[in-house]
């Protein structure tokens, strides 16, 4: 076990915490990109095209850049840092990713091409009002017309569902759950966007009648195929919540030096010293299931296992370290024009996109009398 | 990046896992999986046999037992003894006063005491904390003074654990009682416990077993050449002592062999009509405890493979922290699986209560000391706040 990253990948990282320290240099910067649609910076967008991150998971053959999830990893965490807005991890991990992991050789280069070059940005339209982190659609049902296909039921909330340029849209068949791609400008669909609470956007998609393009071939059930993806979702949202909390915890430390009361700064009180101990002790915990969930999807284990223990882990570790940043500091820490509270937002943004750490430990416990011990040297891992 | 163990640890692995299991005597394996005491007897018979095999001082300078192994083999090594429920080779030995000698004892020294300390041919034990020297040990009062050729030893130690076994003892003594800063006035002696002036004296526990001891010293004379290292830098050999195989202190292996045996234990009880193995809310609480071991265990692995030079990762006061809690956490967990049984903890024969639920609430009364032993809890809070964070 090994768990250094090569000169590639730390020139990957080196490259990527560049771009995005020009891009966000500060709170105000940021607040300003999300203060307006999309809520992110397409010139940023571009950039990170110009990577080759925006490519960076998918095979080459279809215009992608044949790099793995330990790469994956390294931009979700660089994001998490700066809270970068752009849609890294739905656009590219869960929309593409499945597209990349059903679509026909056709739709793979039709799709990817263009994502991996910043010129379309992809939404995966799953989640429905009623039900909640289910690999299964049910209330947006598909049927067939002549040759094609039409939508009709409603997708809330649909993560950048607004600006995308194409939907991925999981729907109810015969046999299960297909997925199909819904063009923007398609006949009867209505998107409404709004903020949500992280400085992102989401849209209510409403289909009625839409015409669709099924995803792949044959309409037998991807709900085993969308479980995968968004396990690799979910590693990269741990990668992302280990920098975002990293910096929650520096920047909440820098203030404990640095913020007086009582004549003497804040790090002169053990009550909170010791509380800053604790979230370090989380976010290095954190930081290890994360990058081992990552070597798990790497090395080809039991990725779906794999994202639960990586969710269980940041979910847990980022409310404690999001709660504790925002009262070390104290009522600047809830102020938007400070950055610390921001980096809560999104951390709990995370926590409920693709399961919460209750859902994911009812998960784990599900299996937990089925076997001994967790061996994560076994080779690969196997759930 | 990689996950899997290269074919050499794994076959390292394997071979590990087949000596414990098949060259240590089960009867002492059956003993510490049943989690009961384990007898001065059992103790030497299983370090020896470790000893014999070259796998009891394994980070020993190769010179005098050690293998020169990787920080990865020596967590391999370890997680595979505990989890076989091998007695692990006495930390006052192995992990203590070995090393300090190894590192700061004279050529005399080395030669009359470390192949005897490996082999558990002297059973050490440990002299450092006095009744108002506890997390602050600098401010120990038990003084040496000279006299001669010998020093003159007088004071009082308090929890020197399985003291009641031991032959020798390290002692930290006041050498310097003008020194500028307490640290500095402070030496390393060693003795037998033997030795006219030494008392013992049990301390009886909350889990009804007698584990620590107190020690008294009234007018020891010990001979100057039991001086190890240099007078007054004792401070210095005591945080080398300290801070040696902290890696090992989270200890993952023990914990996880608790969780298992936390599963075959709730497959006993039935509560509700069904048994507590299919109740949600405990298989949630071992799906969490096991998720946090994993961490921890992986935390671990990233320590020792970034560990310099012999010297610990920063971090590695996360692996003592957490390493602790979890360990109660895994007590606490078999303590609530027992329920009413756990009450029992005293029955002998005529008793229908399984002996896993007799020795669950003694042991967890007892885990509480592993987040008050080597450095208690705060003082690694104390360290990652100030080294690592710098508050």
């Amino acid at each position: 076990m090994d768990f250094t990253y090569d000169s590639e990948q730390n020139d990957l990282r080196e490259a990527v915490r560049g771009l995005l320290q020009r891009a966000y240099p500060d709170t105000e910067r940021r607040r300003s990109v999300v203060g307006s649609d999309p809520g992110f910076d397409e010139k940023t967008w571009a950039q990170l095209a110009e990577m080759g991150v925006l490519g960076l998971p998918f095979a080459e053959e279809d215009g992608g850049m044949g790099a793995g999830p330990i790469e994956v990893g390294i931009v979700a965490e660089e994001m998490g840092r700066v809270l970068a807005p752009e849609p890294f991890v739905e656009a590219v991990v869960l929309a593409g990713g499945l597209v990349a992991a059903v679509g026909t050789a056709a739709q793979r280069t039709a799709v990817l091409g263009p994502l991996s070059e910043g010129g379309s940005v992809l939404a995966f339209a799953h989640a429905e009002p009623a039900t909640r982190w289910s690999p299964s659609a049910s209330a947006v049902t598909a049927t067939q017309d002549g040759d094609g296909w039409r939508l009709t039921g409603v997708k809330e909330p649909v993560a950048n569902g607004a600006r995308a340029d194409v939907l991925v849209v999981s729907a109810a068949v015969d046999g299960g759950t297909a997925l199909f791609l819904v063009q923007g400008d398609a006949a009867g669909l209505t998107r409404t966007g709004y903020r949500t609470h992280d400085g992102g956007r989401a849209a209510n998609v409403t289909l009625d009648g839409t015409p669709a393009e099924l995803l792949g071939e044959g309409t037998a059930d991807r709900s085993a195929d969308v479980e995968r993806v968004q396990a690799l979702a979910r590693i990269a949202h741990a990668n992302e919540s280990v920098g975002a909390m990293e910096s929650a915890l520096r920047i909440t430390a820098e203030y404990l030096k640095t913020r007086k009361q009582f004549g003497v700064t804040l790090n002169r009180f053990q009550a909170l010293t010791f509380r800053a101990a604790d979230m370090y002790v989380s976010v290095e915990l954190a930081r290890s299931t994360a990058l081992w969930a990552s070597m798990v999807a790497d090395a080809g284990g039991d990725v779906v296992a794999a994202g639960d223990r990586a969710r269980l882990q940041t979910s847990r570790a980022g409310r404690h370290v999001g709660k504790e940043a925002i009262q070390l500091h104290g009522g600047i820490g809830v102020t938007a024009e400070y950055s610390v509270g921001h980096y809560t937002s999104r951390l709990t943004a995370i926590d409920h996109v693709l399961g919460d750490g209750d859902w994911a430990a009812d998960r784990l416990a599900a299996s937990v009398d089925s076997y001994p011990t967790v061996d994560p040297l076994g080779a690969p891992y196997t759930g | 990046m990689r996950l899997q163990l290269s074919p050499e640890m794994e076959a390292f692995r394997d071979e590990m896992r087949t000596f414990f299991t098949t060259q240590v005597p089960k009867e002492i394996r059956d003993q510490v999986a049943a989690r009961r005491h384990v007898s001065r007897e059992q103790y030497i018979e299983a370090q020896r046999a470790l000893n014999a095999a070259g796998l009891a001082v394994p980070h020993w300078p190769v010179e005098w037992g050690g293998r020169d192994w990787t920080p990865l083999q020596r967590h391999i090594w370890r997680e595979e003894m505990q989890l076989a429920s091998v007695p692990e080779p006495l930390a006052f030995n192995t992990s203590m006063i070995g090393p300090v000698i190894a590192a700061f004892g004279n050529q005399e020294q080395k030669e009359r005491f470390l192949a005897k300390t490996a082999n558990l041919d002297i059973w050490w034990c440990q002299g450092f904390s006095e009744p108002d020297a506890g997390s602050d040990l600098a401010s120990l009062r038990t003084t040496a003074v000279r006299d001669g050729d010998d020093w003159v030893v007088n004071g009082q130690k308090t929890w020197t654990t399985l003291g009641q076994h031991a032959d020798w003892i390290f002692c930290l003594v006041r050498t310097d009682p003008t020194a500028e800063k307490k640290q500095r006035g402070i030496s390393m002696l060693v003795f037998p416990m033997d030795t006219p002036g030494v008392t013992l004296r049990p301390i009886q526990l909350i889990d009804g077993g007698h584990e620590v001891n107190e020690v008294f010293f009234e007018d020891v004379r010990v001979p100057a050449e039991n001086l190890v290292g240099e007078e007054n830098r004792g401070w210095d050999y005591a945080k080398f002592l300290l801070g040696n195989e902290r890696v090992g202190i989270a200890r993952v292996g023990a914990t996880k062999k608790l969780i298992a045996q936390a599963k075959e234990f709730a497959r006993e009880i039935t509560a509700g009509g069904r048994p507590l193995s299919e109740d949600p809310r405990t298989l949630a609480r071992i799906a969490e405890l096991e998720n946090e071991l994993l961490a921890l265990e992986l935390t671990a692995l990233r320590v020792v493979a970034n560990s310099a030079d012999g010297k610990p990762h920063p971090a590695s006061s996360v692996l003592k922290l957490r390493g602790s809690e979890l360990q109660q956490a895994a007590t606490e967990l078999i303590v609530d699986i027992a329920g009413p049984l756990s009450l029992a903890s005293f029955a002998d024969g005529g008793s229908a209560v399984p002996d896993w639920a007799r020795v669950a609430t003694p042991e967890y009364l007892n885990y509480r000391k592993v987040s008050i032993y080597g450095g208690s809890n705060e003082v690694q809070r104390t360290i990652i706040a100030g080294t690592i964070l710098g508050l």
